[in-house]
């Protein structure tokens, strides 16, 4: 099988997912007997190129243009349209990321063909390859196949390979194959202006030790103190899962997951969180993960060490008040 | 502005969801369905952006007959008519079959603006917004947080990952995917509900569409996850599992 990963980068620097792309990409084809091929698509990124050249992969194949220096989903698909018809893989596949969801499937449906994504994993399978994905906000899994010929398209959610188990090149350096694009400013019909941030962040949650993250089944604002009080018993953070803070009931900047922040602490109290995959991508590192939750069904179980189910507003206040009878803080 | 909403329904978020028996869906039977809580953003979105500049805006849905429901709820909330793309085996299209039906659909209105939401809470493929404007030959832009329109132009603000945002200007017709949370969704009123039950859906039977149904992509089997962590789950009164709970962290964990 003839495999193209495609990295990201933006303004020369890798987007990290990239190479958990990779990892799966060269897991994919060493399971299929098949060569990897990794792109760079930008402009002036041709040390990014030979910084990829030192991972194992047969060719890295540099695509660059004037009008990539910026990403849009025009340029992206009608550069990569060209490169793919010039190549024929057989699959594609690029990291999940914003970028990728904005353009990846426009450019397979260029070509007539379908894209499955955020995977999780894949299984290969009687010369079979099966990806599986989650539905239902992680309530289920499915396992999903191509139907009919390739190109077939394909991206991983975060975190699903590990970055650091990209093998390196086994004899140095694969070699990087320039293709050259066609491409006129009037296809490109979207004018990207310059990126900023919001607001500095006043909050590092990536930092704390402890997290309190509150979701859904809280409820109500004014059931958020309750939440507070067992954070500062804990000597926690108090963090949220996307819908709180969508709500306003916690400031944008204490939200976890792939739209929020990315954290690991040592111990994470998920309070009526449901366990959306938005939300577990953010916080699946944590050493210690407790989930208190109504539904025993919820996906937050699929990834905590300990779970109480029940109801929130009767164990938060029975949870702070044994904290502070063992003196925890 | 003439604006298309393309608003999904799907199963309610507490609905207990079961596998079919042949394991390729869940059982729709007993459980309750609700507009795409994603969608219902992008449906605000529009409402507000006819309130500003005036125009129409239609809801556009595809699936069985319950699917009349959320397009009810839509034109209560002030959308003006209803599109309905009926097709019962609708759950098992890919998303490449979805947006060309709903692509064809659209095609008849020579709308200004197609918004979708950002994914839907079932299949959850988020590539509806993106493969329309392919499909239709339109720009786009997705996870919209803001929306500047006039003068045939759009200013949009897209969220970028880890904090940052960029705004992006594009000419109409186009597609965007709006971000939840970029706006607070309103409530039907008594009076919206009243005067939903005067304005039209159309119903266009999915097949008259001439849109093929051959799928790119394969939905084999759904099925509960495997853990990946075995979970202790801690019993008894809220009492007694707080306070095993806190046994369990300080010595087994030893986080606290």
């Amino acid at each position: 099988m003839k495999i193209l990963a495609i990295t990201e980068q933006r303004e020369g620097k890798w987007n990290k997912a990239s190479f958990e792309t990779i990892a799966a990409a060269q897991q994919i084809a060493k399971d299929t007997g098949g060569t990897l091929s990794a792109a760079v698509i930008g402009s002036g990124v041709s040390a990014l190129a030979g910084e990829l050249s030192a991972k194992n992969v047969a060719e890295v194949v540099l695509i660059e243009h004037d009008l990539l220096k910026t990403y849009t989903p025009d340029g992206y698909s009608l550069a990569l349209a060209q490169v793919i018809r010039q190549m024929n893989p057989d699959l594609v596949v690029f990291p999940h990321t914003y970028e990728v969801r904005d353009f990846a499937p426009k450019l397979a449906a260029s070509l007539g063909k379908g894209m499955i994504g955020d995977c999780i994993g894949y299984r290969h399978e009687n010369g079979k390859l099966i990806f599986v994905r989650q539905m239902f906000q992680g309530k289920t899994a499915a396992d999903v196949t191509f139907a009919g010929a390739g190109p077939w398209f394909a991206t991983f959610q975060a975190g699903a390979f590990r970055a650091d188990l990209a093998a390196n090149h086994p004899s140095g350096k694969a070699p990087v194959n320039k293709v050259a694009v066609d491409l006129q400013p009037e296809q490109i019909r979207t004018k990207p202006l310059e990126m900023f941030r919001e607001a500095k962040q006043a909050v590092d949650l990536t930092q704390a030790a402890i997290i309190v993250a509150i979701g859904r089944g809280i409820k109500a604002p004014e059931n958020i103190p309750l939440a507070e009080k067992l954070a500062k018993v804990l000597g926690a953070e108090i963090a949220a899962s996307r819908p709180i803070c969508d709500e306003g009931w916690l400031p944008m900047e204490r939200q976890i997951g792939s739209s929020g922040q990315t954290v690991a602490p040592k111990l994470y109290v998920a309070l009526g969180i449901s366990g959306a995959i938005q939300h577990v991508v953010g916080m699946k590192g944590s050493r210690t993960i407790v989930a208190i939750n109504k539904d025993q069904n919820a996906p937050i179980f699929e990834v905590a060490d300990y779970g109480i189910v029940g109801d929130l507003f009767e164990l938060i206040p029975a949870l702070t008040e044994e904290l502070e009878k063992a003196g925890a803080a | 502005m003439k604006i298309i909403v393309c608003i999904k329904q799907v199963p309610a978020k507490d609905a207990p969801l079961a596998i079919s028996p042949d394991g390729t869906w869940i059982r729709e039977t007993d459980i309750g369905f609700e507009m795409n809580e994603p969608d219902s953003f992008a449906l605000e979105e529009a409402l507000r952006l006819k309130e500003k500049h005036g125009g129409e805006v239609i809801a556009l849905s595809m699936g069985p007959a319950r699917v009349t429901q959320t397009l009810k709820e839509a034109l209560a909330k002030g959308a003006d008519r209803g599109i309905h793309v009926t097709d019962d085996k609708f759950f098992s299209l890919d998303p490449l079959g979805s947006a060309r039906s709903l692509a064809a659909a659209i095609q008849k209105e020579n709308a200004d603006l197609i918004l979708t939401g950002l994914q839907s809470d079932d299949h959850g493929f988020g590539q509806t917004g993106v493969l329309l404007a392919e499909i239709l030959g339109l720009p786009h832009a997705t996870i919209i947080m803001q929306i500047e329109a006039g003068d045939g132009r759009l200013k949009v603000k897209r969220e970028l990952e880890a904090g940052w945002f960029q705004w992006v200007e594009l000419p109409v017709p186009a597609v965007l995917s709006i971000q939840s949370g970029i706006n607070k969704v309103r409530y039907a009123t008594l009076k919206g509900i009243m005067a939903a039950k005067k304005k039209e859906i159309t119903t266009i039977p999915r097949e008259s569409l001439g849109v093929s149904s051959e799928a790119t992509q394969k939905l084999e089997r759904i099925y509960v996850p495997q853990k990946t962590k075995k979970t202790e789950f801690i019993t008894g009164t809220p009492k007694e599992a707080a306070a095993k709970l806190v046994e369990k962290l300080k010595h087994d964990a030893r986080v606290i």
